[in-house]
């Protein structure tokens, strides 16, 4: 949807977040969505960047286990563009490892309903 | 890994706020859908299996709508805040919850929510139906599949389902149910009908 009236995203009440990005921009929204898991990649050996104190905050949050890019943000009161493009970076940097949503599709829809409907089931009752 | 992290500096979190299993883990979202205190956040709580989170988003469009009437050119900005919650549905998959604010103009959050969604639960309060017609109408919009699920916290008979179909418009096989957002079972059972019909949709 594009048009008039429609909205950027910018977060320009913070504290200069483009500092805490290094200037990056957006990454791509499919790589990064609001479900994509993500956690620390297990060989760190070679880190070819100084990291911010920032960033070595979420790699130490992501150290532990998986978090959703959405899980990330909410732990980390940053808002949610900030948090994108610094995963982006350490991702491109090899430092975590992302696990994006199934590309969706309607045998896969299938598969995907039936599991929540029976798990839901399961739990619930 | 740096051990002995520096307190204060980052969150700590509790294995049980990870995601189990996340190796293997596919993640899906749903959407929990309502105007303005319909009782969003609290069906998420109701069944989410972490406290759930909310994260803020900074929209800024040009006002040229509002400021230029008063010679101002510049731009509008608004914090969007959406509240999440995390569903563990087996060893494969993972639900997400997104609570999501009903207003027109959050088009960016929007997209961001209703990409790759299973479909849309749409909390509606019986007393305020003219309310939910802005958020059904961008649900249609943007192609989700959605049920109905009338918040009857007070206990307040609900009016004739008939009706309430008619004010809101729905097709004939919508579905329609009545719960409790602060109740577990009532919220599962209003997610499992949502999730049914999703699954007859697909067939």
């Amino acid at each position: 949807m594009n048009g008039p009236g429609d909205f950027e995203l910018e977060a320009t009440e913070l504290v200069r977040p483009y500092v805490i990005t290094k200037g990056r921009g957006l990454p791509d929204d499919d790589q990064l969505s609001l479900i994509t898991l993500v956690t620390a990649a297990p060989e760190q050996v070679q880190r070819p960047l100084r990291l911010s104190p920032e960033e070595q905050r979420l790699l130490d949050l992501c150290s532990a286990g998986y978090l959703s890019v959405a899980e990330i943000a909410g732990h980390t009161r940053l808002p949610l563009g900030v948090v994108r493009i610094m995963l982006a970076g350490l991702t491109e940097a090899g430092y975590l490892i992302t696990r994006p949503p199934v590309a969706r599709a309607r045998l896969a829809d299938k598969e995907l309903l039936e599991e929540v409907l029976s798990g839901l089931r399961a739990k619930f009752g | 890994m740096v051990s002995g992290p520096s307190l204060g500096e980052r969150p700590s979190l509790q294995s049980r706020d990870y995601v189990a299993g996340g190796a293997s883990q596919t993640a899906v979202k749903i959407l929990v859908v309502g105007h303005f205190a319909v009782g969003k956040t609290t069906f998420i709580g109701s069944i989410s299996e972490i406290e759930p989170l909310s994260t803020e988003e900074t929209m800024t469009r040009a006002a040229q709508d509002v400021d230029d009437l008063k010679g101002v050119r510049g731009k509008t900005t608004t914090t969007v805040a959406m509240d999440f919650g995390r569903l563990t549905i087996s060893d494969r998959v993972v639900l997400y919850l997104f609570g999501t604010p009903g207003q027109v103009r959050f088009v960016q959050m929007w997209e961001d929510m209703a990409r790759g969604a299973l479909g849309a639960l749409v909390l509606v309060d019986p007393e305020r139906l003219a309310d939910s017609f802005a958020v059904i109408d961008l649900i249609e919009q943007y192609g989700l599949d959605y049920a109905i699920a009338v918040n009857n916290f007070d206990g307040n008979p609900v009016r004739a389902e008939a009706a309430l179909r008619e004010a809101l418009d729905l097709l004939d096989d919508t579905p329609v149910v009545t719960c409790d957002a602060r109740d577990e079972q009532s919220s599962a059972a209003a997610l499992t009908t949502l999730v049914s019909y999703l699954l007859a949709r697909v067939g």
